[in-house]
């Protein structure tokens, strides 16, 4: 029998970036909250100290750093005909685990989507005309602006004291940064970080070319900086192990070198680690969130009441423990009714080696979103007429640290291993660079997540399937950014340059993005929507989903700034509106 | 209503399973107490121990690590070899040890054929793909009359690892040629590559190699230092080799 707890005001399942935002500010506003993670207490300087963090096998090829998946995994297929077989190892996506959830090992890239990225059927509809969106790709607006959401990007960037060069300031465009950004109210609060020389010569390329570079905006300490919760941040020191590592330096912001210096000090907040959420409780009636059910790692179980329930876990645990809980009607492709699992998506990538036979480039030196960036061909930003795809992503030369395992860039017809492909990585490791491509993908009727009818997890709970592929349009798209990164390419002025297009299905074994996104989607319609705009439940209006989980469809850039500035905006809700009048819906559907 | 019932002997295998954790491992409960730190509670990694020679391999299994080894990174100018650098040794500890056991790896069944984009389906961990596919390799050049890898010459060696690579190779029952080489591919680089505390890239021999800088903590001199060499020898977290009276 579970043990039955004292009620709380608020508990939180998940204590990544979305659960450590919301627990500060419901303590803010006096409630007294429970947050409830499943994996380790984790201190940056403590567990992954400069002395021994740089450590590629362990926390990288090993995993320390991400989800056990003998304890849980998902099932994964292309298509709905296929039997989904088990994520069994680790690959195209690095699922997190313990405070700071993925916020510990993500790189720090923060971006604002695009005004147009927010309402995208709409958008393209009226730019583009019917045809443009085919029937199959279910794309959503938002149901949120980015005028609404502005003040809290702001407040996330001001948050992880972002290293920058705004591009629009009021709208008024600002040499040296991005032309194409929605206006922003201020400047960033840090200076853009140093910039090497292969992203100084990717940028100098670009512009040759009419495009328009600028650094992008990093998490990753330009400075020493103090945030406006008066928790301090070091200067980065460049030493590569940022992206997929941890920071011991306090030099790359996460949950625990912003806010929980200040949050775990509060009297109205208790964390609870190694707390696994198995169910969401339901009232009798179903439209109210009773708390929830929990067990510890010695399996005792317990029932935590509480008056408001927050679902901040990853994207994927979000949608599974809904569908486990049996909160909301499941998606069904067949028909495209239910709400549940529908619209996920993902995000597609390429790259493009450049060989130089002159330039030291020092690939080693870095961090984890120190870079070159052009979004000429992002979202919108671009007239799509004729080119038969929507959609965009940035182009970017990134040097986050060429770690030795996993940097092994050789040109078109060098074997992978025996002598000659020896000779040639020994000759050109010092001297190669990547240029990236990080698009959009758009969600369509068949890619969804259910349950699982075959596997399970260590505990005996059905896993959560994936069936997902890129469609036509994410490709043309892909193949149409990858071309113009190659283009760059050649203009950097190498020896030789190697272009990687994605091409086929999706493969769950080399590392892609860790931006899964939707499943529980935000919207204005109950029929097609998880969540109002203020991340509520139509169903349940005490239960709020955080995270990605709420994108109707992705964008061509790194999610966490608009999960972040979208757990922002909830918050706000729930203090200004929702406390004056629990249980009730923030929208009248 | 309840959609599913929990595993109650699961349940158990939970509580069995933090015992052997350390203490921030296990639940804990935090009010008001600010970052929790306690002293002596860093993750420090631990070095392997080489001085027991083989712990998983056999002796034939280890005279087949070796030779594949020695042309998947052969010892020329460029450098050293896998060999030179460890990596048999390496290969031999993470086989023994939680890797070899997939740990952390998803390895309930049913075990189903991958469609070619669902990644890794074999039923056997690494260390139980690695003794059913050497074993399956010997059987199969002894079925064709050759002789055992070892004794293969260069060429021929490199001819069956291509085949191996390629898929080309029918290794029979429920060996995948082609997986099994690359893990080993990948098993390999990690062993050459990785910081020496683990056995391979013996002296920082192959970081010298390719020129990278190693476990450093400040790079910052360098970030703008345009087309300038590196100055500095690379580092391992446990130091270098000049830094020990023995070398």
């Amino acid at each position: 029998m579970a043990t039955r707890l004292p009620a709380v005001d608020a508990v939180l399942i998940g204590f990544g970036w979305t659960g450590a935002i919301m627990a500060q500010e419901l303590t803010e506003a006096g409630l007294n909250v429970l947050a409830l993670e499943r994996g380790e207490w984790r201190d940056t300087p403590t567990d992954f100290a400069p002395t021994f963090a740089q450590d590629e096998l362990r926390y990288y090829w090993r995993h320390e750093l991400f989800q056990r998946l003998n304890h849980d995994t998902l099932t994964i297929r292309n298509k709905a005909s296929e039997t989904a077989l088990p994520m069994r190892r680790l690959g195209s996506f690095l699922l997190g685990s313990g405070v700071g959830g993925a916020g510990v090992h993500w790189n720090g890239q923060v971006w604002r989507f695009l005004p147009s990225d927010l309402k995208a059927r709409s958008h393209n509809l009226e730019r583009y005309g019917k045809k443009a969106v085919p029937d199959d790709m279910t794309i959503q607006d938002y149901g949120v602006s980015y005028e609404d959401l502005e003040p809290y990007y702001d407040k996330f960037e001001y948050l992880c004291g972002v290293s920058g060069k705004a591009g629009n300031l009021k709208g008024v465009i600002q040499a040296g940064g991005d032309p194409f950004e929605g206006p922003r109210a201020r400047e960033y609060p840090n200076p853009p970080l140093d910039m090497p020389y292969a992203p100084t010569l990717f940028g100098q390329a670009a512009a040759g070319l009419g495009r328009h570079p600028f650094p992008h905006p990093a998490a990753n300490m330009s400075r020493p900086y103090t945030n406006p919760l008066g928790v301090q941040l070091g200067a980065c020191t460049y030493c590569g192990f940022c992206e997929k590592y941890a920071c011991g330096n306090y030099s790359k912001a996460s949950a625990q070198t912003t806010i929980l210096p200040v949050l775990m000090r509060k009297k109205n907040f208790t964390l609870k680690t190694n707390s696994e959420v198995v169910k969401i409780n339901l009232s009798a009636d179903g439209k109210t969130a009773t708390g929830v059910t929990y067990i510890d790692d010695k399996g005792q179980e317990f029932e935590q009441p509480a008056e408001l329930v927050v679902l901040s876990a990853y994207i994927l645990h979000n949608v599974r423990l809904l569908l486990l809980s049996g909160i909301g009607k499941p998606y069904d492709p067949a028909t495209g009714e239910g709400v549940v699992g529908r619209n996920y998506a993902y995000q597609i990538t390429s790259s493009v080696n450049v060989f130089f036979d002159d330039k030291i480039l020092n690939p080693f030196v870095g961090a984890g979103a120190l870079g070159t960036i052009v979004n000429d061909f992002n979202g919108d930003n671009f007239d799509h007429s004729g080119l038969g795809f929507i959609g965009g992503g940035y182009v970017g030369l990134l040097q986050t640290g060429a770690r030795p395992i996993e940097t092994h860039n050789t040109p078109d017809g060098v074997p992978k291993w025996g002598a000659a492909w020896k000779a040639a990585l020994a000759r050109d490791y010092l001297k190669t660079t990547t240029i990236s491509t990080h698009g959009a993908v758009m969600s369509h009727r068949g890619n969804y997540l259910d349950l699982d009818p075959t596997y399970k997890d260590a505990l005996g709970r059905p896993l959560l399937r994936m069936t997902f592929d890129f469609t036509d349009n994410e490709h043309k798209m892909s193949d149409y950014l990858t071309d113009r990164a190659a283009e760059i390419g050649r203009a950097m002025g190498g020896r030789e340059i190697k272009v990687n297009y994605r091409k086929g299905s999706w493969d769950v074994v080399p590392y892609q993005t860790t931006h899964n996104t939707g499943g529980a989607i935000m919207g204005d319609d109950p029929r097609t929507s998880f969540t109002n705009r203020y991340l509520q439940s139509w169903d349940v209006p005490n239960l709020f989903v955080l995270g990605a989980t709420a994108f109707p469809q992705n964008a061509g850039y790194n999610p966490t700034g608009t999960v972040a500035a979208l757990a922002y905006h909830a918050a706000d809700a729930i203090k200004t509106r929702y406390l004056k009048a629990p249980h009730q819906s923030l929208v009248q559907a | 209503m309840s959609t599913f019932e929990l595993d109650r002997r699961a349940l158990l295998g939970i509580g069995a399973a933090a015992c052997a954790v350390p203490l921030t491992a296990a639940a804990a409960q935090f009010t008001g107490a600010g970052m929790a730190w306690q002293p002596n509670t860093a993750a420090w990694p631990t070095a392997v121990d080489l001085r027991a020679g083989y712990m998983f391999f056999t002796p034939d299994e280890a005279a087949f690590i070796e030779a594949a080894c020695a042309r998947i990174v052969p010892a020329d100018a460029t450098g050293p070899g896998a060999v030179e650098a460890g990596v048999p040794l390496f290969l031999d500890r993470q086989l023994a040890g939680d890797y070899g056991k997939g740990a952390r790896w998803y390895m309930q069944g049913p075990f189903g054929k991958s469609t070619g984009t669902q990644g890794y389906q074999s039923r056997h961990p690494p260390a139980g793909l690695y003794r059913a596919a050497i074993r399956a390799i010997g059987d199969h050049l002894g079925r064709n009359g050759g002789q055992p890898f070892h004794k293969l010459s260069a060429a021929d060696q490199d001819a069956f690892l291509k085949d191996l690579e390629a898929g080309k190779a029918d290794l029979g029952g429920d060996v995948d040629a082609k997986a099994y080489f690359t893990l080993l591919l990948q098993n390999v680089m990690e062993g050459y590559f990785a910081d020496p505390l683990y056995g391979g890239n013996r002296g920082l021999a192959a970081w010298k190699m390719i020129g990278f800088s190693g476990a450093r903590y400040d790079q910052r001199a360098y970030v703008l230092a345009y087309g300038k060499p590196y100055p500095l020898p690379p580092v391992g977290i446990g130091g270098r080799p000049a830094w020990s009276a023995k070398g």
